[in-house]
């Protein structure tokens, strides 16, 4: 069963990886997102992250619940991502699957991080050690996501004169 | 009909809280909403473009709402 959480309090990679694994999985991969020391030449001191929590545990379920799908049995996908304050080179997220071959340990585990890149609703705001915190610029989610919507739906936007062409 | 507007990041410091209740004719659509909600001063703000999601689901600008719905004005994302 894929797992996931959405939480304040810090990742181990443990977490992850406990939840992954099987007697026939010869590759478990862990992917960690990590706050990084700059941003475009700026020096950063950390990184606040913001939620709308019961979406985002929804929508990451979402997303580790197809990864799974996609490995066809072969496979298990597990996925935490926090929130709150983190400093400097602490651990934003944290991703693992395992699979019978390394491939599609890789692939399902990218593909478990553009998911989260593009639909799950957490906003970063980086605070630097040179001025005042600032939101950071994101993606756009797709309409209808997590849902049994077509990708032809996904450029649909809200706008005063209604969606976009 | 009432629904529960939820604000969140960028667009909760734009309005100036995160949580709005708003007053809406029967059967109207998220369109309609954010139409509404661009009516109110400090909203009049907000991009041309606005995700939205209607009881945790991500919605359409033709998505009908009911009497009590929860409306959260999604920001562009940027976990990971």
């Amino acid at each position: 069963m894929a797992w996931s959480d959405v939480g304040f309090g810090e990742i181990a990679p443990a977490v992850v990886l406990e939840r992954v694994g099987a007697g026939g999985h010869g590759a478990v991969n862990l992917f960690l997102g990590v706050v990084r020391d700059s941003n475009e030449g700026r020096p950063v001191s950390g990184m606040e992250y913001e939620a709308y929590e019961a979406m985002a545990r929804e929508q990451l379920a979402a997303i580790v619940a197809e990864a799974e799908r996609a490995l066809r049995g072969g496979g298990r996908v597990a996925a935490v991502h926090r929130l709150g304050d983190l400093k400097v080179g602490e651990t934003s997220v944290a991703v693992a699957v395992s699979t019978p071959h390394r491939a599609a340990a890789f692939e399902a585990a990218r593909r478990v991080m553009e998911e989260i890149k593009v639909r799950l609703p957490v906003w970063k705001r980086e605070r630097y050690l040179d001025g005042s915190p600032e939101w950071l610029g994101g993606q756009a989610p797709p309409v209808g996501a997590g849902g049994d919507r077509t990708r032809e739906d996904r450029h649909a936007r809200v706008g005063p004169a209604g969606p976009e062409a | 009909m009432r629904v529960s507007v939820l604000l969140f990041a960028i667009y909760r410091e734009l309005a100036g809280t995160g949580n709005l209740d708003v007053s809406l004719p029967e059967r109207s659509d998220v369109r309609a909403l954010l139409a509404a909600l661009r009516g109110r001063g400090r909203l009049s703000a907000l991009p041309a473009e606005v995700s939205v999601a209607v009881n945790r689901q991500y919605a359409e600008p033709g998505t009908i709402l009911a009497d009590g719905d929860e409306v959260a004005l999604i920001p562009p994302v940027s976990g990971g």
